[in-house]
């Protein structure tokens, strides 16, 4: 099966508001996840100015976007992935 | 995720540097607790007006200002801002505090209890009853209950319930304070007691209301920058374990900020290792019995006020930071310099030391926030000379022990080693301090660190 691509915005803004956090992320995945995802540190993706800070940390996951990144929604999306 | 508290004051200092930066901070400081937590918005506290006014505080601390400066409630930040800018010095920590606590924020916290919960079954065995050492504890219609008169608080009844069902309450700054310096006054408001803080920040990294705030510089800095003074940044080893990218890379992102040089403190720990190696030596042959390091400010702290005797035997020899201040001023004659580290007592070394600033990591990194600059986008910094992995490793518990060890590696000595570490000061490693002072513990060389692990776990790292 393909790996999902995790990509984690790791711009100054979200790695200290949450994304530094998030790195290690691979690790930390329940055992149905652990092995599906790529995971990459990427550089600001600017989104954080567009709604000042409220979003942030932001990741991608396969592109989409998930605003207010935490562990636990982004095994959600995961999970919606999968079961596609 | 980082947690509530912690998100808050970053968020809030991101929005102050961005702010600084447009040229808007006076206007619009009096709008951020509002636009923070606008009218629908969902509180963090019971009502965003608590919020709001506990944002207003914090903002004050990021001015420079404590809470216990307010004389006049009605103040505007704009004038504190005012004030602010009308003064070429940070404002003083060495006699009043780094740290303050925030009146708006803090929950009062009850006064630390042993509580008998709903889980309790009244078994038969009664352990709690039979485990208490003072008789506090009887069976009252089939469940235990405390007589408050003897209980003595020692919590061993919450460690023998097989349920569970006793535990106790704690107040967690006061806990965290390693030297009795919080109390609550008369009134019940929590205070902290400037003859005996320490600074070593336990109590503003443990408060889960975050509400002991530390008096920022940043606001200084950011000022003398914009002014185009020189200044150079010195750089913390601690930070090493902090950021995504390379520390190199960290040194262009601050050089951007327009800091006119970045330097390693770890080429002070060169220094500082050299010396304290130096001082050892002579120390143990000259007869004396113990020397400890004095790299760790809070530490230092804790030996003037608390044992003022056994100050002969903490080191001499200056810290990586006063070493450091000294490389840059010798290289850039004329220059102000900036200590950036995850320590909150550093403030008050850097006030008696004359190092002109200090900045946190979290401050630094809302600096580089604000200016969009990104760690990790950065090119590498060509670090003319790097320090030796040794003195880089000084953030590190035992990295001072290990970098002494080395420097004296080469030489025949006519005392053996016997070196001990104090990793994280409590109130038991105080104890444990003074049992050291008093020559009950052996060692000849004691490393003591006050933030367990060191300073990369420092109560401003980024790693939280």
């Amino acid at each position: 099966m393909k790996k999902m691509q995790l990509e984690i915005c790791c711009g100054t803004t979200c790695y200290m508001l949450g994304a530094n956090r998030l790195l290690n992320i691979e690790n930390e995945m329940p055992s149905d996840l652990r092995g599906k995802t790529d995971v990459r540190a990427l550089p600001c993706m600017g989104l954080c100015n567009e709604k000042e800070l409220s979003g942030a940390p932001y990741v991608k996951l396969n592109g989409q976007v998930i605003e207010n990144a935490t562990a636990e929604k982004i095994y959600e999306k995961m999970r919606a992935l999968l079961e596609e | 995720m980082v947690d509530g508290s912690v998100f808050l004051r970053r968020e809030l200092m991101i929005r102050f540097v961005r702010a600084f930066n447009n040229g808007s901070l006076e206007t619009e400081l009096d709008r951020f607790p509002v636009k923070m937590r606008p009218r629908q918005d969902n509180s963090s506290r019971c009502c965003i007006y608590h919020d709001r006014a506990v944002i207003k505080y914090r903002l004050m601390n990021l001015l420079g200002f404590s809470c216990e400066e307010e004389t006049d409630e009605s103040r505007t930040l704009a004038s504190y801002y005012r004030e602010a800018v009308k003064r070429d010095k940070p404002a003083d920590v060495a006699e009043k505090l780094p740290l303050s606590v925030c009146e708006a924020g803090c929950s009062e916290c009850p006064s630390s209890k042993v509580v008998i919960t709903g889980n309790c079954r009244g078994c038969f065995s009664r352990p709690c009853m039979y485990s208490c050492p003072k008789g506090a504890i009887s069976v009252v219609n089939q469940v235990s209950s405390i007589d408050y008169s003897k209980c003595i608080k020692c919590g061993k009844c919450t460690s023998v319930c097989p349920y569970h069902a006793i535990v106790k309450t704690t107040v967690p700054c006061e806990d965290a304070c390693p030297t009795g310096a919080i109390h609550k006054d008369n009134d019940g408001h929590t205070r902290i007691n400037v003859e005996k803080c320490i600074s070593c920040g336990n109590c503003f990294a443990r408060c889960p209301f975050s509400a002991i705030l530390e008096r920022s510089q940043m606001l200084d800095v950011l000022r003398a920058l914009k002014n185009g003074e020189k200044i150079v940044a010195m750089i913390a080893p601690a930070a090493a374990s902090q950021i995504a990218g390379t520390i190199e890379q960290l040194f262009t992102a601050v050089s951007r900020l327009g800091f006119s040089d970045v330097i390693e403190v770890a080429l002070g720990a060169e220094e500082t290792t050299a010396r304290e190696a130096e001082e050892f030596r002579e120390k143990m042959n000259a007869g004396e019995k113990l020397m400890t390091t004095s790299c760790c400010p809070a530490y230092v702290e804790l030996v003037r006020k608390f044992i003022p005797d056994f100050l002969l035997h903490v080191s001499t020899t200056p810290s990586p930071m006063v070493f450091a201040a000294e490389i840059a001023r010798r290289e850039h004659p004329g220059c102000k310099v900036v200590f950036i580290g995850p320590c909150v007592a550093k403030r008050v070394e850097a006030a008696r030391k004359n190092v002109d600033y200090v900045l946190s990591f979290e401050e630094l990194f809302a600096m580089l926030a604000g200016k969009n600059i990104d760690v990790i986008s950065c090119e590498p910094w060509p670090i003319p000379r790097p320090a030796i992995a040794a003195a880089r490793n000084f953030a590190r518990s035992c990295g001072v022990t290990e970098a002494v060890i080395s420097e004296l590696g080469g030489f025949k000595e006519d005392f053996q080693l016997d070196a001990k570490a104090i990793n994280g000061i409590d109130r038991k490693t105080v104890a444990m301090l003074k049992m050291y002072a008093s020559g009950k513990l052996p060692a000849n060389f004691l490393e003591v660190m006050c933030c367990s692990g060191g300073c990369v776990n420092g109560p401003c790292s980024l790693k939280k």
